[in-house]
């Protein structure tokens, strides 16, 4: 037993050995070797941090980015919006990801460092609105009507939404309120807090992965929510989307990438980057720019979200231009 | 009395280091050794400097929290509903989030304790040492299992399979407290089932000879000599449970969901105090607002919760403690 | 002999200890429940690690070289954990690097030196509230200190840090039973020859308690590897594509990696997280049998 217990124990170790040095030694590329080709004129590290919706589209924009300058290290965090703000109007990070625009204690907090920066709009997120798949009765629903649902006191059964629908109980799924969805869920169908708009429930299923808000939705017949398009788009079979509109009467849309792109589904958020000016100094921060606003529009898809208007890309470029060395 | 059963308990049964003016003991005067002996002292004082540091983090930050929000309202309120934006209208009553913990906290010791204290007992009275030489790597196991791991083993396999086929799938929520319970109890089991273990093999055999020497069964002096004489490792190995349980973050905000609910319905999602500052510190919050701040204020309370409880178990243990001299 | 709950004998000699069929029924029942109770906790670890193994190992056998070496990829079949594997191999030895050699110097000195004052008591029980204290307030600590105060940022420094400070106190712990298990003739005979209490502790108490002590930091470490929340809350970098030269180079993890990759949408990065998780368990093992073969191999039983 002894023996066998020693011999395995040596095996195991060994193997984790091979494995560590097979990871830190295999496909090596710090020197632009193996698969990344490409010039390595350019060197430096820039460093991203902020929104966790946004991150997978500058992970996307790296990752093309590494192959054509390999010299180039960008690494991403994912500390949320707020969170990096912080750290950007620290001076801490070059770009920040953000999945709303800055607010006003943010633009105070970067001029109170002197943090110069400009904002690029690079893409947007759709919102869906589902049900689950064995639902039968619910197909579209307006503003109010989720407004109905949302705010505090609301609705606890169908019926209370729409006569129409049957009297079963509501079950909502929804992000928790740390998330950017619910913040912009609840300023677009409750309105502005400031003004007066009513707060929103807080009895509902609140989770903070989307992934585990569709799982929940798809078991229950009943079922209410919201998430990020992206994750209706991998879950179809199980999710019943719900058209939407801002007016009772006014056209009812559902979700797609062309409704999104066109502005013409009105749930839909603008996602940003913002980068310091002085960043935009050094020539690899630049170039990583102008890369980020050339391909996002055919990498964005990848990732789950839409393109902005191409206008937005244009207008960046140019803002862009006069920090470019080259 | 040359050699004495290594005990588990603290140092209390052993004569204190510092008291050897009675042994053959040199005090050294090489400035070399009294240097290296300064050197251990900073190591072990070290760790005071780790909790100032804690304390001292959680209470600035707490501190500016306490000044918008009230302390006798964080801890009367009933409802925890940060809202939307910098949080300044939301309300910041953490009770539902201690009533989150204390379920998760009552439910796995629930399924913790009969399994660590039955599978301790076997391991130290029934089985043979083969088996608890494959039992006992198995159960480190156990304990080293990364929380991300249990927590979705919990959702995709717990709720599903388990808790919605038994009590329906009407009753159950996809995210419950039942789901967070069973996770973070089977992550407990190790540490109940290994210091109970200790303390069981620390009785001395000869309370369980004179047992078998008056005709008990091996049942009766487990139940009846052991048990009692272990008490106090078994109580300490609960609290120490428990403790692992309090501070358990990502199991439970994976499997019991995030929503922050006065409830005892254990198939509801709720959420614990670890899983919303984990949600706070990811989330869209800015730093130096209200929202953010609450997280301080939640981390200031579990470490009070903390306290407590080692200040708690200390004293039953010291109450219970058998010595056997 | 002196035991202060005593309920057994009366007990035994009221009854008369026949054993009567229900007795043996009741005495094979109890047997059968710790059976059930200890394979519970078994059966438990087994179907998780074949929940995991199911949803992920397709995955991990298609292409392992190409999961192993590859970065991050906004494409789950592209996608790999080069950076979050080494990121975590790098963090467990800088860790190891600082808490070991401080939890035994601890550990050594609160058994062998430390007089029996008001000081050593308050640290003492400083230790053992330290040990329960969550893993996201040592988070929350390392933000604040490491990475803000020290201005180390989401470094490889700050995350190994966090982890050796959160890993302390049990080290301490191990380190204490593993010295406190020397008998004290070893010390005496020491003494006898000669030898100043440093000596000793040097030449007979420290190689004696280390292999306990190695185990228990081992096991220690392999909980530390699989933690998420504190480097999350420190804000270790998800993506990033080398691995770090420097104890400042900012560096990922694998849980970090798995935790990120199951919030995606496409479900391929739900089996790559599954995948991901294979290779924490198999580290996770691969530590755990290291610490046991010390263990058996190296632990004197006196």
């Amino acid at each position: 037993m002894r023996q066998r217990m020693r011999r395995r124990g040596w095996l195991l170790g060994l193997t984790l050995a091979i494995v560590l040095v097979a990871a830190a030694c295999g496909g090596d590329d710090d020197a632009g070797g193996g698969d990344t080709g490409g010039g390595t004129n350019l060197t430096g590290r820039i460093t991203v941090d902020g929104s966790s919706t946004v991150a997978p589209v500058t992970e996307a924009i790296a990752e093309e980015f590494r192959k054509e300058q390999s010299g180039v290290e960008v690494t991403v965090g994912t500390s949320g919006t707020g969170g990096g703000f912080t750290k950007f109007c620290n001076g801490e990070t070059d770009i920040q990801d953000a999945s709303r625009a800055i607010n006003d204690e943010e633009k105070a907090a970067c001029e109170g460092k002197s943090i110069k920066y400009q904002e690029f709009r690079i893409g947007l997120d759709g919102l869906a609105v589902v049900s689950s798949s064995q639902n039968q009765f619910v197909t579209q629903l307006s503003f109010d009507q989720m407004a109905d649902i949302w705010k505090e006191g609301g609705a606890t059964t169908w019926n209370q939404v729409d006569k129409s629908f049957p009297n079963e109980k509501l079950a909502i799924f929804a992000p928790d309120t740390e998330s950017g969805t619910y913040d912009f869920f609840t300023e677009e169908i409750l309105g502005d807090p400031e003004e007066g708009a009513p707060k929103p429930r807080t009895d509902y299923t609140a989770s903070s992965d989307d992934n585990t808000l569709v799982q929940g939705i798809e078991g229950e017949a009943n079922s209410w929510g919201y998430f990020g398009f992206a994750y209706y788009q991998s879950n179809k079979e199980g999710l019943k989307e719900i058209k939407v509109a801002k007016e009772s009467g006014g056209p009812y849309i559902a979700p797609s990438a062309e409704t999104i792109e066109s502005g013409e589904y009105p749930l839909s958020r603008p996602l940003f980057i913002y980068v310091k000016e002085d960043s935009l100094q050094r020539a690899e921060v630049g170039q990583f720019v102008k890369f980020y606003l050339e391909q996002t529009p055919q990498l964005i898809a990848d990732v789950g979200y839409v393109a902005a208007p191409q206008d937005d890309y244009a207008q960046g470029l140019a803002k862009l231009q006069p920090f470019l060395t080259s | 009395m040359s050699s004495r059963p290594p005990s588990s308990s603290p140092a209390g049964d052993r004569a204190p280091a510092g008291d050897r003016s009675t042994s053959l003991a040199r005090r050294s005067s090489r400035t070399g050794e009294r240097v290296i002996i300064r050197g251990l002292f900073v190591c072990a004082v070290l760790s005071v400097a780790v909790t100032v540091g804690i304390v001292a983090v959680l209470l600035v930050d707490a501190f500016e929290f306490f000044r918008e929000v009230s302390p006798l309202d964080f801890l009367t309120g009933t409802v925890w509903a940060p809202g939307a934006g910098a949080g300044e209208g939301g309300q910041y009553g953490v009770l539902p989030l201690l009533n989150g913990t204390l379920m998760i906290a009552v439910g796995s010791v629930v399924v913790g304790l009969p399994l660590g204290v039955l599978t301790a007992i076997f391991l130290s009275e029934y089985a043979s040492d083969r088996v608890r030489g494959l039992l006992k790597p198995t159960l480190e196991v156990l304990a080293g299992i990364p929380t991300v791991v249990v927590g979705y083993f919990a959702l995709q396999f717990i709720t599903p399979d388990l808790l919605r086929p038994i009590f329906g799938e009407e009753n159950v929520f996809i995210f419950n407290a039942a789901a967070g319970s069973i996770a973070v109890g089977l992550m407990i089991v190790p540490i109940i089932a290994s210091i109970s273990e200790d303390a069981m093999r620390a009785v001395p055999s000869s309370l369980r000879e004179a047992a078998y020497g008056l005709g008990s069964t091996k049942r009766q002096v487990s139940l009846r000599v052991v048990v009692p004489a272990a008490l106090s490792g078994i109580i300490a190995s609960v609290i120490l449970g428990v403790s692992r349980a309090v501070g358990e973050t990502m199991a439970v905000t994976i499997a019991a969901g995030n929503t922050p609910t006065l409830t005892w319905n254990f198939f509801e999602s709720i959420q614990t105090l670890t899983a919303s500052i984990a949600q706070t510190v990811q989330g869209e919050a800015a730093t130096g607002t209200v929202r953010y701040n609450a997280l301080f204020a939640l981390g200031l309370t579990l470490f009070v919760i903390t306290l407590v409880m080692n200040i708690v178990s200390g004293r039953i243990v010291r109450r219970y403690r058998q010595v056997y001299s | 002999m002196s035991v202060t709950t005593g309920t057994l004998a009366p007990r035994a000699l009221r009854r008369g200890a026949t054993r009567s069929g229900v007795k043996i029924l009741i005495d094979v029942a109890f047997a059968g429940l710790l059976f059930v109770g200890t394979i519970t906790a078994v059966i438990a670890l087994a179907t998780l690690i074949w929940t995991i193994l199911d949803a992920g190992w397709a995955r991990l056998v298609g292409d392992p070289v190409g999961f192993l070496t590859n970065y991050v990829s906004r494409l789950p079949a592209n996608a790999g954990i080069k950076a979050g594997l080494v990121g975590s191999a790098y963090l467990m030895v800088v860790t190891a690097v600082i808490c070991f050699p401080v939890g035994v110097g601890a550990a050594v000195y609160l058994e062998e030196f430390a007089p029996r004052n008001r000081l050593t008591n308050f640290v003492e029980s400083n230790i053992s509230n330290l040990a329960g204290v969550p893993s996201v307030v040592y988070g929350l600590l390392g933000l604040g200190i490491f990475a803000r105060f020290l201005r180390m940022g989401p470094s490889l420094l700050a995350g190994a840090l966090t982890l050796a400070v959160m890993s302390l106190p049990v080290i301490i712990v191990a380190g204490r039973e593993a010295i406190r298990a020397v008998p004290d003739s070893i010390r005496e005979g020491a003494y006898a020859l000669g030898a100043t209490k440093w000596q000793l502790t040097r030449t007979q108490v420290l190689p004696a308690a280390l292999p306990g002590t190695m185990t228990g930091t081992i096991l220690a470490l392999s909980r530390a590897i699989g933690e998420t929340a504190p480097l999350l809350v420190i804000g270790l970098p998800v993506v990033i594509f080398t691995l770090p030269d420097d104890l400042r180079d900012p560096v990922s993890a694998l849980p970090l990696l798995i935790f990120n990759w199951t919030s995606r949408p496409q479900p391929a990065f739900a089996e790559a997280a599954a995948a991901a998780s294979i290779v924490l368990l198999a580290l996770l093992l691969a530590m755990n049998a290291v610490a046991i073969f010390i263990r058996n191999r190296y632990t004197i039983r006196w």
